[in-house]
């Protein structure tokens, strides 16, 4: 007993400190898996705080705008002009969306809505594979700029080795993450979208257009969906098993509150940093591969504790 | 300046709701600047130049005082989608130039020193204050307002009252109002149209309706 004691609470610090190198590798690994998981919770985020819905659709929208992008490059479109066509495909789902599935609904429990992502993600999957074939594929990133290689530190008395691909794609997130803020705080459309979230009635009775505020919402998490898409694409390869990763992002929700933009980030990353520590030095004692259910597990702790999430509105109900 | 009075129930907010396209009447038409319709949007509505206010506030909570009255503005403001993400050029410009005029109204109701207070922290009446803020961005010619001095002590009615008779009077904007307080309704309106069950009892002035048998019936209930 003493000896699992041992193993559990002491040993695995005992590695971090002898091999401080590796333990800055595995966070960073961590801190750029938590980036990823923090921008599929962001498009959720996006949606359910301007609609109250939750989109399961989500995680095939990352797909699907990868599939769009690798596609439409494989048919001989040039890389930045099928980047551009992708863009145009987000939108026409955006616009689609809200005139086939939200606008006949509207005023429809919130569950129906649920309801329809979900099969709006069958949909996606369905079409996506008719248009592009089920196949994984490669991400374009060479044909896109993106870097490859890696960049070496010596520190630490070892070799902390960084992904010029996982660089990038922390300064796009960040970059899209800082756009987005000033986009709502600042500007007309950004207070609109924030009064949709806040009362819709309200909102309607200033002349806010509900209609154009969704088309807004979706198009802004079919954007931020295709980074993720592309970033992802590019650490793995681009197929259909990348929805179920980002199913990752329902802890991050948990943790961060459902309609907290800073919490899908910090919650991203405790998510992201959390497991993959968890799995480098606990995850040998159960046999490996914790990661795949460690961030559910740390998810229903909190909820045991803070049911709210960190950055999430209480919710007090008076009777 | 026209009241709408009544006992509970009798259809007052469902009226104004109509008239802003919250709601679609089942018979009979809206007549808003020779225009009749049989029912309007509330996009079309706030978009002729109708504004209004609600009974239990309806503020976005999360948004400080500024924003809030900003978010009024919004139908004021044309530049797309594009300029916006970009908030640069004409779309920064535009911001600027409302921004300026929201000082007026914030300076008109002597709200200056919460401008940047979340509105949830207001207190009510400062709160009502701010929803009429909003409404007076839609530089609005038809103002509802749904019972604007409900809750409020003497000395917030005198103020509030002060400013419906000023945005009158100033800016000649229509005003719609809906107040259970008799003695406010009498001092401010120029006509008073009763209601009751949905149908209307009287249509007069102030002093009219006070005399009208129907309406003392209305409130006070007759034997049957």
């Amino acid at each position: 007993m003493g000896e699992f004691a041992y193993m559990v609470l002491i040993d695995p610090f005992v590695q971090m400190f002898e091999l401080p190198d590796f333990f800055v590798q595995v966070i960073w690994e961590g801190f750029v898996g938590g980036v990823l998981y923090s921008l599929i919770a962001l498009g959720f985020v996006l949606i359910f705080k301007a609609s109250g819905v939750f989109n399961f659709a989500q995680g095939i929208m990352v797909v699907f705008a990868a599939l769009t992008l690798v596609g439409l490059n494989a048919m001989g479109v040039q890389a930045h002009l099928a980047l551009v066509l992708t863009v145009v495909v987000m939108l026409v789902l955006a616009f689609s969306v809200e005139r086939l599935v939200l606008r006949p609904l509207v005023n429809q429990p919130d569950i129906i809505l649920f309801m329809a992502t979900i099969g709006l993600t069958y949909f996606l999957i369905g079409f996506g594979e008719l248009l592009f074939g089920g196949e994984p594929k490669i991400m374009i990133s060479d044909q896109l700029g993106l870097p490859s290689g890696a960049v070496d530190f010596d520190i630490l008395g070892g070799l902390v080795s960084l992904q010029k691909i996982d660089i990038a794609a922390i300064f796009i997130a960040g970059a899209m993450v800082a756009v987005l803020a000033v986009f709502f705080d600042k500007t007309r459309i950004g207070r609109a979208l924030r009064a949709v979230a806040d009362d819709h009635q309200a909102a309607l009775s200033v002349g806010i257009s509900l209609s154009t505020i969704w088309v807004v919402v979706w198009f802004t998490a079919g954007i931020v969906a295709l980074t993720t898409g592309i970033m992802w694409g590019a650490r793995s390869d681009v197929s259909f098993a990348l929805q179920i990763v980002a199913f990752k992002a329902l802890p991050v929700l948990i943790l961060g509150g459902f309609t907290s933009i800073p919490g899908a980030i910090v919650g991203g990353l405790i998510i992201g940093i959390g497991e993959k520590i968890g799995e480098v030095y606990w995850g040998p004692l159960v046999g490996g591969s914790i990661e795949s259910w460690l961030a559910y597990f740390i998810a229903l702790i909190f909820l045991m504790f803070r049911p709210q999430g960190l950055f999430g509105e209480k919710i007090i109900e008076r009777v | 300046m026209r009241a709408i009075i009544g006992p509970n129930g009798a259809g007052k907010t469902s009226m104004l709701n109509v008239i802003n396209g919250f709601y679609h009447p089942q018979t009979g038409k809206i007549t808003y600047k020779g225009k009749s319709r049989s029912a309007m949007s509330p996009n079309e509505a706030a978009n002729s130049g109708i504004a209004r206010t609600f009974q239990n506030v309806a503020l976005f909570h999360g948004m400080s005082t500024l924003d809030n009255i900003m978010v009024g503005r919004n139908l004021k403001m044309r530049r797309g989608f594009f300029w916006q993400a970009l908030y640069h050029g004409p779309a920064r410009t535009e911001e600027l130039e409302n921004r300026e005029f929201i000082e007026h109204i914030i300076t008109f109701l002597e709200i200056e020193a919460i401008r940047r207070t979340p509105v949830s922290r207001l207190p009510y009446g400062l709160q009502k204050r701010v929803e009429l803020g909003r409404a007076l961005a839609m530089q609005p010619d038809l103002l509802l307002l749904d019972e604007p001095m409900a809750g409020m002590n003497l000395e917030e009615k005198g103020d509030m009252s002060r400013y419906i008779l000023d945005v009158n009077e100033h800016f000649g904007t229509t005003i719609a109002l809906i107040e259970h307080d008799m003695g406010v309704v009498m001092d401010l309106s120029d006509r008073v149209v009763v209601l009751d069950y949905g149908h209307k009892i009287a249509d007069g002035t102030p002093g009219e309706v006070q005399k009208n048998q129907a309406v003392i019936d209305a409130y006070l209930g007759v034997a049957h």
